[in-house]
């Protein structure tokens, strides 16, 4: 029982982190239709950035702050010199996918140029841990949930309750009609990015604190985690994701810890296969919305 | 290169109306008899000329243009994306592998066994991604290509995992005379050059024409007859397959496999190279594979991760600017010469030029709403 808890606060634990990048993912995806195959390196590069920044002296919490800040500007720019000049999403979905590919390789390329293919020492945010009678939780796991409560409070609040939000909801809907009703579009596609970016700096910069590593290949096999979170949950629900990343990071622990034949080789191919079932069976997710074609 | 450069070369002078068959226009055949004999001449003396080293080279470069080709039949012709094509190409590698090394087979039996595998497992993936299209089997096939090498990592005792494993050396027999860089070579030339006759003369049948239309509109595909879900289960199959035979192939040239050689970086090298070369063309992905094997090589070997960020941007600008990539740039600007230079009697640009560099946007309309 209290290994199987042990388990449990692990899985919760990673599952968070799954669910941070894979809240990105579905920024993006609701803002602009698309999957962003660069949403992982990208938030690699702003780990970079945020070890970095703690490199020159920046306590922890700024560092993740400022690195977030860059990351904003840093994912507007790429939207509108990159992302855009290719083409809409509706009519160039290939397209834009090769450019997502090729984003991919140039962030982690560049990562190894800058800062090398070895790994990094990232400091821990907390080393204490918290007693709760049948089993431990470390502060770091509690502060990475908390961080998710909290992210996805604002995002709910941003996308429901603000003029912008409505805004961006508006786009994804339909910009063709936005664009007659006099919104921004352009704008509202790089906010989109924007923001994605920022919540992929963060939910990477607490990755790399949980693991007190960082390395150029942390992200490949963590964006695969977080696809599978954003499929089960479903691709244009931000709740989806949360629920997806928790429910995939205890599911994948308990497999790797009960089921000797999986172990920890063969917990990416049950992500995999995970997605291929969800795909398969519901494409639409746990919280998404069926997706119907107009003729 | 062959039937492009003739199609598109100076052979068209007088002759307005299309030809209907080889025959029809004297010349444009013997143009196209010349750059076929003077390209295979080529080829063929490639081997004398370099030292083995860089036909080492040469012979990786066949096998990227035996995936690509494979490749480009699934996503230049058909519309369907791979980024997991990698996967393939390794299982054709550990097909042999392990068949030559603990098995005892030859290396040309082990060919067999590779294209029917990969075939199997092509089909096999092939068939949710007839319900997972556009956006989603990218990211599918992307999950394939990370999962791979875990695969392999997780069944050590037979592929040796992460620290690979060795095969014997495919050697060159006596009668041949040739060393055995060479013999490689000429081995491996005669597998690509019967793939790409075949995948030529497939794209311009029937199959091919339906794998287009299924591509250009999936719904009016399939209003006119074309049965999707069998040519597309089937296309992913034999795509899968070029890639699985290239693999073994690859285990020719290079008697060594290990888990991460056949990862997520093999997958979009192999994407690359069809993107580079242009899609649905049938030898832009013998273009692409040169590109991508000897790009690295004339850069400055101080800086070794310059050549990913420059595939990457190489990548991103294409699909700006030239969508169609090298053939279609060809193709384009030769079509431009022929407007500019030629007076107003000769005939507009080969509509097929318009047609296929809209290749990898055209299909957008499928993915959007699936």
């Amino acid at each position: 029982m209290e290994l199987f808890l042990d388990r449990l606060v692990i899985g919760l634990g990673q599952g968070a982190i799954y669910a941070l990048l894979a809240l990105a993912l579905v920024l993006i995806y609701r803002s602009t239709g698309l999957l962003n195959f660069a949403q992982g390196e990208m938030a690699l590069f702003s780990t970079y950035v945020t070890w970095q920044l703690i490199e020159w002296g920046l306590p922890l919490a700024l560092a993740i702050l400022v690195s977030m800040g860059l990351a904003f500007l840093g994912g507007a720019a790429i939207e509108r010199a990159i992302i855009r000049p290719v083409g809409d999403v509706e009519h160039n979905s290939l397209s834009i996918v090769i450019v997502t590919i090729g984003l991919f390789l140039a962030f982690n390329a560049l990562v190894g140029w800058i800062w090398g293919s070895d790994g990094k020492i990232f400091p821990k945010a907390f080393t204490s841990t918290l007693d709760l009678g049948v089993t431990t939780v470390s502060w770091q796991t509690l502060t990475i949930l908390l961080v998710l409560v909290a992210e996805l409070a604002v995002l709910f609040l941003v996308f429901q309750k603000t003029k912008l939000g409505l805004a961006m909801r508006a786009v994804s809907s339909n910009s063709e009609s936005s664009r007659l009703v006099g919104i921004r579009v352009g704008r509202m596609l790089m906010f989109g990015w924007g923001l994605a970016a920022t919540v992929g700096a963060l939910g990477g910069s607490l990755y790399a604190s949980q693991l007190t590593t960082l390395d150029p290949s942390l992200m490949a096999v963590l964006l695969i985690y977080a696809f599978a979170a954003a499929t089960l949950g479903g691709f244009d629900s931000p709740l989806g994701a949360v629920v997806g990343g928790l429910i995939v990071g205890v599911v994948t622990v308990m497999a790797e810890g009960y089921i000797s034949w999986i172990g920890g080789d063969l917990k990416l191919a049950f992500a995999f296969v995970l997605i291929l079932i969800v795909l398969t069976v519901r494409p639409q997710g746990l919280f998404g919305k069926e997706q119907v074609t107009r003729v | 290169m062959t039937a492009t450069s003739a199609s598109s070369g100076p052979a068209t002078v007088g002759s307005p109306a299309p030809p209907t068959g080889l025959f029809a226009d004297p010349r444009r055949l013997a143009v196209r008899v010349v750059v076929t004999v003077a390209v295979g001449a080529v080829l063929l003396y490639l081997p004398q000329y370099f030292p083995a080293f860089r036909v080492g080279q040469f012979n990786i470069v066949i096998c990227y243009a035996i995936a690509a080709l494979g490749l480009n039949l699934l996503t230049g012709y058909n519309g369907q994306i791979s980024i997991g094509h990698g996967a393939f190409f390794g299982v054709g590698a550990y097909t042999t592998a392990i068949l030559v090394a603990d098995h005892g087979w030859s290396h040309f039996a082990t060919l067999g066994a590779a294209a029917v595998i990969a075939f199997v497992l092509g089909v096999l993936v092939g068939i949710p991604a007839l319900r997972i299209r556009g956006l989603y089997l990218a990211l599918v096939t992307l999950a394939l290509a990370t999962v791979f090498p875990q695969i392999i990592k997780r069944f050590s005792d037979v592929t040796g995992g992460a620290q690979g494993m060795r095969v014997p050396k495919f050697r060159a027999p006596d009668w041949t005379g040739l060393k055995d860089d060479q013999w490689k070579y000429y081995v491996l030339l005669t597998f690509a050059v019967v793939s790409f006759v075949l995948v030529r003369n497939l794209v311009r049948s029937r199959v091919g024409r339906a794998l287009i239309a299924t591509r250009d509109n999936e719904t009016a595909a399939e209003v006119l007859g074309v049965n999707l879900a069998f040519y597309k289960v089937i296309t992913f199959g034999v795509s899968a397959m070029l890639a699985g035979i290239a693999g073994s192939l690859s285990v020719f040239n290079d008697p060594f496999v290990s888990a991460d050689k056949y990862g997520i970086n093999l997958s979009i090298i192999l994407l690359v190279a069809v993107v580079v070369g242009g899609a649905a063309t049938i030898f832009g992905p013998a273009f692409g594979a040169f590109f991508v094997v000897f790009l690295p090589d004339w850069l400055p070997q101080k800086y070794p991760q310059l050549s990913p960020v420059l595939f990457g941007a190489v990548l991103i600008l294409l699909m700006m600017v030239a969508p169609g990539g090298f053939l279609g740039l060809v193709r384009q600007i030769t079509a431009w010469a022929k407007l500019r230079f030629r007076s107003s009697s000769s005939p507009p640009p080969a509509p097929s030029a318009v047609g296929e560099t809209a290749a990898i946007t055209g299909s957008g309309d499928e993915l959007a709403s699936g």
